[in-house]
């Protein structure tokens, strides 16, 4: 009975599209041009304004608005649901599927050789997969690095507060690369580091960082939600990561260190287009060389880091760009120093 | 050792608690309410949410705070209400029908959310802020703790304080206690177990719904998916912990806000420690505390049997 349910279903369904896509043509005859627009699909474990997400949210968006792909996306998808929906997702055939599959590495991989014709471009720890499976994340160490300098020279007790959700590789590596900034300018700097165990839990961020700054923090790495509402509040500062949040706490966000997700999604398209997409691991777009990074102006807070301090991050910025310098890349959980 | 008793001399460790106990005193209350009444409402987590999103949503649209936590509570009522009407007329099993609310409650709060703010930027409202009581806030150590706060932490503990009051202390909680207990005497009573037990619950709704409107509306400004993150379990396991008193639920959540706020603390200067043995430090405690406690604790006797006139 359900067989058969289905196969009525299917046939309308099917029926209908017939006619949308008869009555499209004739009214618009735009097919040629909607046929040059990839059709891109977006998974994501969290909800696409967690800061994480919302970085490849909005660089589609823009690839969107430009006229080179259309877009649509799940969000808040539990890592247990995760692989039906990305597979159902490529049962459409887009062009291009994104995901962050981080806790679903070898499924994620399994469903991409299930659709050889799609591309699938995976938010990874690991390298790619042949023939179609590329990775890209968050390789921002270097405008962490340079963030964590400016933090070095703004604080004046030398104790800085982090506060995280999670320690993996993607959250240790900006937090290990600015301390590694800050200990440029003071290397006895000490760093409180907490963990609340949840992307999403502002008051406990909150509560976290408010200890911090009782023990003396006068700077706050604004890893989660939540931490500059703290700071704010206290009057201390904090550095901002992965989105500009100046905006909404102009006398408290020093800086932050920017990810622009645009370099990695153009170059895939391009490379769709043109037919010579390949898997690729292209986290280095999201380093600073590529335009992948970049530190946000100072905007309300220009003048007030002392001269010397911007000089020395201008001077390490253009090394970074020219290769003569590189960040390094640490990925271990940093812990307190206190 | 010394660095624990460091923490918890500080008046900011006892003024972090009562911020983080605050939601959960509210959300005892409310499922304490239901049960005392014999209705167990595992819909919390979820009523919890929609309160959050709906105190918040009312205030980001231009409505002030107070305005906005009565919004909450009325919604919180809302799903008091269906819950009520499914297990207590209807005598549905209270587990499936609370577990359907508290999943209905969420999803449908992540929805509306969704569909009303779709923006990758945080839209944000001004909150409570604490308030500090003339003189009494200079005391020292005491002052910072009991008398700068948040007005939705003193409506908790005043709430707990007159909820105590009413069961104990009037023909109405006598009515409350006594369906919980024996629906069949309370009837034969001439009490309504119908109205009392819905009354119970849409009432004891409201409560859990404001302690979730206490996140977005004083913990902090923004509604998020996943902000309650698990607070409406904890009292649920508050309540057993209690052991269904009201004046007990203040001591059971202090103790668990207090556990946290130290974890917090103790985290941060760890020796070497992994971080997830302090998160779990609150819930291991609490379990450790709840084997202590519940041996000599019994619950409403009618908890979880619904009433139908006449059945034995």
């Amino acid at each position: 009975m359900a067989g058969d349910r289905r196969s009525i279903s299917l046939t309308r369904r099917s029926a209908l599209v017939t006619l949308g896509s008869i009555a499209g043509s004739a009214l618009l005859n735009r097919s040629s041009y909607a046929a040059d627009k990839l059709k891109v699909a977006g998974v994501y474990s969290v909800p696409v304004d967690q800061q994480w997400a919302s970085r490849l949210h909005i660089a589609l968006k823009a690839a969107e608005a430009r006229g080179d792909i259309v877009y649509s996306w799940s969000e808040s998808v539990a890592n247990t649901d995760m692989e039906r929906t990305i597979r159902d997702w490529a049962e459409k055939k887009p062009q291009l599927v994104i995901a962050d599959a981080f806790a679903i590495e070898r499924n994620a991989r399994k469903v991409a050789a299930d659709y050889p014709k799609t591309a699938f471009l995976m938010g990874s720890s690991f390298g790619p997969t042949d023939p179609n499976y590329s990775v890209f994340d968050n390789f921002i160490q270097d405008a962490s690095y340079l963030t964590g300098i400016i933090a070095g020279g703004m604080s004046k007790s030398g104790v800085i507060g982090m506060v995280g959700g999670y320690p993996i590789p993607e959250v240790n590596r900006l937090m290990n690369a600015f301390m590694e900034g800050v200990r440029e300018v003071n290397p006895k700097a000490k760093f409180f580091i907490s963990f609340i165990g949840s992307w999403f839990d502002p008051p406990k961020a909150k509560e976290a960082a408010y200890a911090q700054i009782e023990r003396g923090a006068d700077l706050l790495y604004a890893e989660r939600f939540g931490v500059s509402d703290a700071a704010k509040e206290k009057g201390v500062l904090t550095i901002g990561n992965l989105v500009n949040t100046q905006p909404q706490y102009p006398n408290t966000v020093v800086v932050s260190a920017l990810w622009h997700m645009e370099p990695t999604i153009d170059k895939v398209i391009a490379k769709l287009k043109e037919g010579s997409y390949k898997a690729e691991d292209y986290g280095s777009f999201s380093m600073m060389k590529f335009g992948g990074a970049s530190v946000s102006p100072l905007g309300t807070f220009e003048g007030k880091v002392p001269s010397e301090i911007m000089a020395k991050v201008a001077d390490r910025e253009k090394a970074i760009r020219d290769g003569s310098f590189v960040v390094k890349v640490n990925d271990t959980e940093p812990k307190s120093t206190v | 050792m010394s660095s624990t008793l460091d923490v918890v001399l500080t008046a900011s460790f006892w003024a972090a608690t009562l911020r983080i106990c605050a939601p959960l005193l509210f959300g005892t209350l409310g499922e304490l309410i239901c049960e005392r009444a014999g209705v167990l409402n595992l819909g919390i987590e979820g009523i919890m949410t929609a309160g959050a999103l709906s105190g918040w949503l009312t205030v980001y649209y231009g409505a002030d705070l107070w305005t906005g936590v009565c919004v909450a509570a009325l919604v919180g009522a809302i799903f008091g209400l269906l819950h009520g009407f499914l297990t207590v007329p209807l005598g549905l099993s209270q587990h499936v029908t609370g577990i359907g609310i508290s999943l209905l409650g969420a999803s449908l709060s992540y929805f509306s959310f969704r569909l009303l703010i779709a923006s990758t930027a945080t839209p944000t409202i001004k909150p409570f802020s604490a308030v500090r009581v003339p003189l009494l806030a200079d005391i020292p150590l005491v002052g910072p703790v009991l008398f700068e706060q948040s007005p939705l932490v003193y409506l908790a503990f005043s709430l707990a304080i007159a909820v105590s009051y009413i069961l104990y202390r009037t023909p109405l909680g006598l009515a409350v206690r006594m369906v919980g207990e024996n629906a069949m005497a309370a009837d034969a009573q001439g009490v309504s177990v119908v109205g009392i037990r819905m009354a119970a619950v849409v009432v004891g709704s409201a409560i859990m719904a404001i302690g979730g409107a206490f996140l977005t509306l004083s913990a902090f400004n923004a509604f998020f998916v996943n902000l309650v993150n698990g607070r409406g379990w904890i009292c649920i396991a508050l309540v057993v912990f209690s052991s269904w008193k009201p004046a007990r639920a203040i001591v059971a959540s202090l103790f668990f806000a207090s556990l946290e706020a130290l974890q917090i603390r103790l985290q941060q200067g760890s020796g070497g420690l992994p971080y997830q043995f302090f998160l779990m430090l609150p819930y291991l405690l609490s379990i450790v505390a709840l084997i202590a406690v519940a041996r000599r604790v019994s619950g409403p006797q009618s908890l979880m049997v619904p009433f139908r006139r006449g059945e034995r």
